[in-house]
């Protein structure tokens, strides 16, 4: 189908969008990659009036390591991400995680920041960065703000995002001498987590000495596992993790979809959270 | 708080002035005017009449759509023209020289690549983007790197062996040995 009319304006500095964005009033949108926004324009689940692309924007779509922290450009690409020698080497979890979204056409395009802000309760990166308490830096006319993980996604397609602000990157704090693991389940090549489960453990001496875990798809948004991670401190075998991860589905209240009903979800909760833990962690 | 559901505003908004771009379609500077909602595959179908580039849904799932944008795979069907301005684009007619097939489209000859066809131009441009980047790919890079596009006629076997055929024909071996 064909988009509804709007207007086009194309931003090549944060500024340039944010004075866009004001003009533009209520109905402005910023287009990142576009790879959420243009599917749901064509199906004219939304009608936007103006346009602001940002997919254009150099301040915003490096990638590079400041305060012992690897910043991510919101405009970065999901091919970006997943190939830069940084992430792959310090954040490791956010290049195996982004190496599962979409395909390779969808990956050149769609962003890190759009997939963040998009918060679509079936992607792949809020769990990271949840996992991984990373902090999202935010410009509006007022200036810059920073929001952390736990605050940012707020609901189904929901973030702290205002209409007239832009996200301008994502940072990630290095946890070096942890290892990590994503595990996701789905059914085909190219499609979002039924359910997906993001794993950091620091080992010492042959047990878990501190544990991260993010979910995704098993509400409204990504889910932090405090209490699994609790339970996984001092587990030395892969029959301790399973004890711990058999709590993954405590407290959830997932909804039934096409691909899966609720009992199905919160038993992939504990059997992925078991898989990404023990991936981590190497424990046999 | 931002919601992408938020109620669908009835009005259109009027007057929307076309913009002027200039895109390179398959080596050829091309300058149209367009109205900012066209779609990049709606300008090489309908404006330029390359009909090469297929459409097969409407959520960004199938690739059929596939050209390359400045060497790189994307789906046609979700970009807007507008965001060509300046770019390079190739389509499937980029492919051969009058006289000659693209190594990648006689592979898909000689292999039995294509059934009905409907997929098979974004098949061969993703196909021949992975060739550029990695001339002796894997069977599994194969199917990785065409994870994007979807053959209804489910022809995969043959469309990796098509692809396969064309790495060993670009990097000079004889692939009938
Ligand atoms: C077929 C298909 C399969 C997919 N599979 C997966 C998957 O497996 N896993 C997964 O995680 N995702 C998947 N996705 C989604 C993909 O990751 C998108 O790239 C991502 O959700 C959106 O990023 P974008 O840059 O394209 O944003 P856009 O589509 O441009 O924008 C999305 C939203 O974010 C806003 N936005 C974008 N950038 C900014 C910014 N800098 N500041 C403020 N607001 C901004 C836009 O206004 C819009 O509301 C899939 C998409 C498709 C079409
Ligand atoms: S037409 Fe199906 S992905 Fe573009
Ligand atoms: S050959 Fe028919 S869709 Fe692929």
């Amino acid at each position: 189908m064909i988009p509804a009319a709007f207007e086009y304006t194309k931003a090549t500095t944060v500024a340039e969008a944010l004075a866009a964005l004001q003009a533009g009033g209520e109905d402005a949108k910023v287009l990142g990659g576009g790879q959420s926004l243009l599917p749901v324009l064509r199906l004219r689940l939304n009608a936007p009036s103006v346009l602001v692309d940002c997919s254009g924007i150099d301040e915003i779509s490096g990638i590079r390591e400041e305060g012992g922290k690897v910043v991510i450009g919101a405009g970065a690409t999901h091919h970006a991400v997943m190939n830069n020698a940084l992430v792959k080497s310090s954040v490791p979890l956010l290049a195996q995680a982004t190496a599962t979204v979409a395909d390779p056409q969808i990956r050149h395009r769609g962003t890190c920041g759009g997939s963040m802000v998009h918060a679509d309760p079936r992607a792949d990166l809020p769990p990271v960065a949840l996992a991984l308490d990373a902090e999202f830096q935010i410009a509006g006319s007022g200036g810059q703000r920073t929001v952390k993980a736990a605050e940012f996604f707020q609901g189904p397609f929901e973030t702290s995002v205002g209409p007239d602000e832009i996200l301008v990157s994502v940072s990630f704090p290095k946890y070096d001498g942890w290892s990590t693991h994503y595990e996701k389940f789905n059914r085909t090549a190219q499609a979002w987590s039924i359910v997906g489960v993001a794993a950091a453990v620091r080992m010492d001496g042959g047990k878990i000495a501190e544990a991260r875990i993010g979910l995704t798809n098993v509400g409204g948004t990504p889910m932090r596992a405090s209490a699994i991670e609790q339970a996984l401190v001092g587990a030395s075998s892969l029959a301790d993790i399973e004890a711990a991860a058999a709590r993954a589905s405590d407290g959830l209240a997932p909804f039934a979809d096409d691909d899966a009903d609720e009992e199905f979800r919160l038993h992939l909760a504990r059997v992925l959270t078991k898989r990404a833990v023990a991936a981590a962690s190497g424990l046999k | 708080m931002t919601s992408l559901y938020d109620e669908v505003s009835p009005a259109p908004a009027a007057d929307v002035p076309t913009k002027r771009v200039t895109i390179n379609v398959n080596g050829e500077a091309r300058t149209v005017d367009v109205e900012p909602r066209l779609l990049l595959a709606h300008l090489l179908r309908q404006g330029l009449k390359l009909t090469g580039t297929h459409t097969g849904c409407d959520t960004t799932s199938c690739g059929t759509c596939t050209v390359l944008f400045d060497g790189r795979p994307v789906k046609s069907c979700t970009m807007l023209a507008v965001q060509a301005d300046g770019h390079e684009v190739e389509t499937v007619e980029g492919m051969s020289s009058a006289s000659e097939l693209h190594p990648v489209q006689e592979g898909f000859k000689q292999e039995h690549g294509l059934q009905c066809g409907y997929c098979t131009p974004g098949m061969m441009l993703a196909a021949k983007a992975l060739l550029e980047r990695n001339p002796d790919p894997t069977e599994d890079e194969v199917r990785w790197a065409l994870s994007g596009n979807l053959c209804r006629c489910t022809g995969y076997q043959n469309i990796v062996k098509s692809v396969l055929w064309a790495a060993q024909k670009m990097r000079g071996q004889n692939p009938e040995a």
